[in-house]
């Protein structure tokens, strides 16, 4: 009536399980030992771990495990390690004349392997990685030789300790100094600290005023107006003649070197709004906060800004 | 093994097979997340965590729609060289007050957890406006146009109250003060007794993108301002058994 079944060879090989369901029937083919003796060791580990490690949580806590493993622990040792290693060169550099850093090989050679790479995650954002800064969006370039708050070490050391005008540390530089906003139509608080309102031609004179005094070509009529207006005005801050004031952080205007622009568009925008550039303080713990950066680390930071080629 | 054959029973009938997968589902569950919220130690206690303030929240979420932890993280993990690089490791503490948290691994750019006072208001707008102009090597696109985004506090009052019912502990007051304190926080010449007088005397108050009107950049600057500054580290002690 029905075809003969195909003989099966699996089943007169190995067997069923003896389940059957609708006639069909599961041969006996058992995982491999090997397998499932690495099953049952990986199931083991996994206990042992969790005795080990910390795991099981419970009414008051997780088990610790008894190999009393933890992160936090760790690198607090993997620090503490680092630092006892440093220690004795940090307190040397903390302990040591600013100005006598350079002058110790042991000490220089450490200042400028740790000021290079605290200089990559802290200052490079703004004054570059090579340190050359942003020309034209005011973050000065730390390699030439034009400092505006001065370029010896014990300068560069308070301006990175403190910073400029930022409103956290009270010793920052230039608290409440700024280049005001000079236009009549300037509103706000730069506008508020300018001396006098300028109109737009009176600002054309000054700018050509300083276009003359930087060596560029300018308007000698506007710039013979626009000295009266500086030496009234300007002066205050910048100095007789635009040579800069580094009390003031007032840069000097009769270089080449400029930290927005020294060419006519500029000066008139900077002339008009006003400046302001300011560094956070690095030095300084506010109440509530711990300082981002120690002693040891600033002076090592200082001594590889001085070491860029602009120190004085 | 009568034992095992009642297995049987459970495969042949569909209808107990999902009752008990989900029971065995449900007990994995149960123990992976019951024990978070009991036990004790998974968030420490710290001084200094406050909720966000309402432009910090709305720079928050600026954050989030941009997209900003597809590139970077919040999180520093307890490793030497990233408390080295970005500070202090970060604690469950700093983001409890986080919905959603921003925490990961994945850094395109650099973990932001305690970027806050880092850097410069005028360098976060010059360097979001145009990252290429300042790092000359980043990736990060530019975001010039948050800064020509006016910023509406209209709904930052329903998003606190949104916080609350996940369990922000906005109170009635700072909800009802929301526009006035969204507001204030851009203002530093303006009345800002009522927003430190909530939020405490360590909230940074700045017009932060220098032109008046609070835009999306300003909220998002006063975001970043913030990260990672509330905690004061100077009297913490590790708990060394987490």
């Amino acid at each position: 009536m029905f075809a003969k079944p195909i003989k099966d060879d699996a089943k007169d090989k190995v067997g069923t399980t003896g389940h059957s369901w609708d006639g069909i029937e599961e041969l006996n083919n058992p995982l491999p030992r090997w397998w499932l003796w690495t099953f049952y060791l990986c199931i083991l580990f996994a206990l042992g771990y969790t005795i080990a490690y910390p795991a099981w949580p419970l009414i008051h806590g997780a088990t610790p495990g008894v190999l009393g493993a933890s992160t936090r622990a760790d690198v607090e040792k993997d620090i503490q390690h680092f630092d006892a290693l440093n220690a004795p060169i940090k307190a040397k550099l903390v302990a040591a004349d600013l100005t006598a850093i350079e002058g110790d090989d042991a000490l220089k050679a450490y200042a400028l392997a740790a000021g290079k790479s605290l200089f990559a995650t802290n200052c490079a954002p703004c004054h570059g990685a090579g340190a050359a800064g942003v020309q034209g969006l005011g973050y000065p370039n730390l390699l030439d030789n034009d400092w505006l708050y001065g370029g010896a070490i014990d300068a560069i050391h308070t301006t990175i300790t403190h910073g400029v005008r930022n409103t956290v540390d009270p010793d920052a530089r230039n608290v409440g100094i700024y280049m005001p906003a000079w236009s009549d139509k300037a509103t706000g608080p730069l506008a508020d600290m300018a001396t006098a309102k300028l109109t737009g031609e009176q600002i054309g004179q000054v700018v050509n005023y300083v276009l003359k005094i930087s060596g560029q070509a300018a308007d000698e009529g506007k710039a013979t107006a626009g000295a009266a207006i500086f030496t009234e005005n300007c002066v205050a801050c910048h100095g007789e003649g635009g040579i800069g004031n580094r009390d003031l952080g007032a840069p000097n205007l009769t270089d080449a070197i400029w930290l927005y622009g020294g060419d006519e568009t500029t000066l008139t925008a900077t002339l008009t709004a006003g400046r302001g550039g300011v560094m956070p303080s690095w030095g300084y713990a506010a109440a509530g906060s711990s300082a981002r950066l120690t002693e040891a680390d600033i002076r090592a930071v200082a001594v590889y800004v001085h070491s860029l080629g602009g120190g004085e | 093994m009568a034992f095992l054959d009642k297995h049987k029973i459970i495969e042949k009938n569909a209808s107990i097979l999902l009752v008990l997968s989900l029971l065995v589902v449900l007990i994995g569950g149960l123990v992976q997340i019951v024990p978070l919220f009991y036990l004790q130690n998974t968030i420490e206690n710290v001084q200094g965590m406050r909720p966000y303030t309402p432009l910090e929240l709305a720079g928050r979420n600026i954050y989030i729609r941009e997209g900003c932890y597809v590139c970077h993280s919040q999180m520093i993990r307890p490793m030497r060289d990233e408390v080295e690089r970005y500070g202090h490791y970060s604690l469950a503490a700093e983001s409890m007050y986080d919905h959603p948290f921003q925490w990961g691994s994945k850094r395109t750019g650099p973990d932001l957890a305690r970027v806050g006072g880092k850097y410069s208001n005028a360098w976060h707008v010059d360097h979001l406006s145009n990252p290429e102009a300042i790092v000359p090597e980043s990736v990060m696109p530019k975001y010039a146009y948050l800064a020509t985004t006016e910023l509406s506090p209209e709904y930052i009052g329903d998003v606190m109250a949104t916080h609350r019912m996940v369990g922000v502990p906005y109170t009635n007051d700072e909800i009802a003060n929301a526009k006035a304190d969204f507001v204030a926080q851009d203002t530093p010449d303006g009345d800002t007794t009522g927003l430190l007088g909530r939020y405490g005397p360590k909230v940074t108050v700045a017009d932060f993108d220098g032109k008046p009107g609070v835009s999306e950049m300003d909220a998002l600057v006063a975001y970043l301002q913030m990260l990672g500054t509330l905690v004061d580290f100077s009297t913490f002690t590790p708990d060394a058994s987490r």
